[in-house]
């Protein structure tokens, strides 16, 4: 049986990180994810938790002894944000063009310039491309939960991908809940022992990683990378099926909220879906068919499931918590606007930019949303496609 | 005394097949390191000339475990491995008794520019890995631009001499002498040529209780512009010349290694070189003088350190 903690985001992390046992944590201090790795190290310093924990001197270095500490054959883990997460990207992409199953929790925060040290999906998404498995958190126990899933699919023999695990910096970092931690027994039987792959560290069976690709075969070895995300699909459905089992909480590629019979919902990712729960709740006692839709998988994004869901709903907004200069809509937006795209009967679909460094996204801002798409499924929306929720001027 | 015929009798790590340019003094560096050591060796190689020319799939020249990750992070990847390998050790998931021993490798660009932090950051927390910078003084895998390991007066192609500019303005960077003071284990220059201190200096690199460093001149005939056949003698120019003195630091105490018989004009190193040659033109001689009078102040420092 677990028992309820109270805890912020980063600290359900960390307990996920200490049950879960990697071994080798290397890390580098950024606000809002810092106390992660505090965390760890008071776990470390405490005899709680047996790993090498090392603190290098930047986030590049961090990634980089992540990527070497993988190579070896271990179970591995970092944390980071924002600036930090951005000074990863160059490995981001050797972390998974290797196959090498990395677990990071990320605290999104927004990215310079201007300075600022609040949440937005900035950075988390700015990672999207790198070939990372990216699960979002609404809450400290999502986050806790999907962190430990985390493990499991990452390493998973037909997935070997890394994986990060967001949470909404300050928002759900720094707010403190009830969470449930369950038995460090339970967990260490859910997730396993960490089984290397071609560990570099087996020098009776030398292997080369990383070598050079010319035209001849980096497409091919870039289009097998795909396979192992791909697959993460499955596997993704089939640890939360097995966690829900074990644990009792269900997890899927996204939470449904009134969504059956609704004719209006909001697409978003993260811990403004309880806000928007509210609203929706208060909707309904008014008899508006209004629902929400909270992506928890951003990648793989689940494309084929939300067209399922998506096909009998008449209007949509989708609210992204980042911008994306000069493209037609934020990121979020046209992932699921493409994934309409193909339906017969396709909904109507606009985009809200909101919260970026931090802002606050209040239940007056979802009201506005909810009362924009009703207009829309009634033809008569007479705003723009892509537009900004709490924005002055 | 290791003898020749003793280091040819061990197996090599790395093997024939790799696609470095004739004369390249990196193999040669690389071979005598490898034999320096009976124990496993794993090596992490920094992006560059070595890395390109052994891995090129689906072929490489590495019978030993290698990875290859970024430019800058060789260092860190080594750190990481290493911390790996202690974590499963004392988990005891994997056997301590190997003694495994982890080489990190790069170029002069790879270490003392772009890799320098990474480097830096390995060798202050003390993680248990040689670092082995193979110097040719120039970028030249990516087509000779100049690094803060290339010469005074050199000509690359990002400093170019001309009719305004006698090539680069600044002298190199004294790297051997920045990690010795982040209190390493041991640290030491070296060269090809004198292949038995090259050889002495990588076993104690090896068996150092700590970060260790080597820092190896390396020539690179396509970038100094030289006969291919020449790379040995002119690294031992260099080391004749004291422009590149072979030196150690060894539990907190530097030595010199070799003391050249006669100390000759480091002009007899430059103008065998065709990246130099713009030095010999009237106009330039105020340069080589510069330079004879810099190597000469470098030397007596050094002498100073050794015996204080």
């Amino acid at each position: 049986m677990g028992k309820i903690i109270t805890l912020n985001g980063n600290g359900a992390i960390a307990e996920a990180i200490r049950q879960i046992k990697p071994d080798v944590v290397a890390a580098y201090p950024i606000t809002p994810s810092t106390a992660i790795v505090q965390y760890v190290a008071q776990f470390v310093a405490d005899g709680l938790l047996d790993c090498e924990f090392v603190c290098p001197e930047s986030e590049h270095s961090a990634m980089s002894m992540c990527i070497g500490a993988a190579a070896g054959g271990g179970r591995v883990v970092t944390a980071t944000a924002s600036q930090g997460l951005a000074l990863m990207w160059e490995l981001l992409y050797i972390a998974a063009g290797l196959r090498l199953p990395i677990l990071a929790g990320i605290a999104s925060r927004a990215l310079s310039a201007p300075i600022n040290i609040h949440g937005d999906h900035s950075d988390s998404i700015g990672a999207r491309d790198a070939g990372w498995i990216q699960i979002f958190s609404e809450n400290s126990q999502e986050a806790y939960d999907n962190f430990i899933q985390a493990a499991k699919i990452s390493e998973d023999f037909d997935v070997r991908t890394p994986a990060m695990v967001m949470i909404d910096g300050f928002i759900t970092s720094h707010s403190t809940e009830n969470v449930i931690v369950e038995d460090d027994k339970d967990v260490e039987e859910f997730v396993g022992e960490f089984k290397p792959l071609y560990p570099l560290l087996d020098v009776e069976k030398p292997v080369t990683l990383g070598s050079i690709d010319f035209t001849n075969y980096y497409f091919e070895h870039k289009r097998n990378q795909i396979e192992g995300i791909e697959n993460s699909r499955r596997v993704i459905l089939k640890v939360a099926d097995e966690y829900e089992r074990k644990f009792g909480r269900k997890y899927g590629f996204f939470e449904l909220y009134k969504i059956d019979d609704a004719e209006i919902a909001v697409v978003l990712m993260g811990s403004a879906a309880g806000t928007g729960k509210e609203v929706v709740d208060e909707l309904r006692e008014k008899g508006e068919k209004a629902g929400l839709i909270k992506i928890r998988v951003y990648r793989p994004f689940p494309y084929r499931e939300l067209q399922d869901v998506l096909k009998n709903i008449k209007a949509i907004a989708v609210l992204d918590r980042l911008m994306s200069p000069g493209a037609y809509g934020a990121p979020l937006f046209t992932e699921v606007r493409s994934a309409v795209y193909d339906l017969k009967k396709r909904p109507k679909i606009i985009n809200y930019i909101y919260g970026l460094g931090g802002r606050d996204i209040a239940p007056d801002h979802f009201k506005q949303v909810f009362s924009d798409l009703e207009k829309l499924k009634l033809n008569r929306y007479k705003g723009d496609v892509v537009n900004y929720l709490n924005l002055r001027g | 005394m290791v003898t020749l015929r003793e280091l040819s009798a061990i197996e090599d790590g790395f093997v024939a097949g790799h696609g470095l340019c004739p004369g390249c003094a990196i193999p040669v560096i690389l071979r005598i390191l490898l034999r320096a050591t009976n124990d496993p060796v794993i090596v992490s190689n920094a992006t560059g000339c070595l890395e390109v020319c052994s891995s090129m799939f689906p072929l490489n020249s590495w019978r030993i475990p290698w990875i290859h990750s970024a430019f800058e992070n060789t260092a860190a990847t080594a750190a990481g491995l290493e911390s790996m390998y202690r974590a499963l050790v004392r988990r005891g998931k994997i056997s301590g008794n190997k003694n495994i021993k982890f080489l990190a490798i790069g170029g002069d660009g790879g270490t003392y520019d772009i890799g320098f932090q990474a480097l830096s950051g390995a060798m202050e927390r003390g993680h248990k890995i040689l670092y082995v910078c193979y110097d040719n003084q120039i970028y030249a895998n990516t087509g000779g631009q100049r690094s803060s390991a290339t010469p005074l007066g050199a000509s690359a192609t990002t400093s170019p001499a001309g009719t305004a500019s006698y090539g680069k303005v600044q002298w190199r960077k004294d790297l051997t002498k920045i990690i010795a003071a982040h209190n390493v284990a041991y640290a030491a220059q070296g060269a090809p040529s004198r292949w038995q201190d090259l050889y002495n200096k990588a076993k104690k690199a090896f068996e150092a209780d700590g970060p260790s460093f080597l820092n190896v001149l390396t020539a690179c005939p396509t970038e100094w512009k030289t006969d291919p056949d020449q790379s040995i003698r002119l690294t031992q120019l260099a080391v004749d010349t004291c422009f590149w003195p072979l030196w150690e630091y060894d539990n907190g105490k530097y030595r010199i290694t070799y003391f050249p018989k006669d100390k000759k004009p480091v002009s007899e190193w430059l103008k065998v070189q065709g990246r130099f040659k713009h030095l010999f033109l009237e106009e330039n001689r105020y340069v080589l003088e510069e330079i004879q009078k810099r190597v000469d102040e470098e030397w007596e420092r050094l002498n100073k350190l050794v015996s204080p």
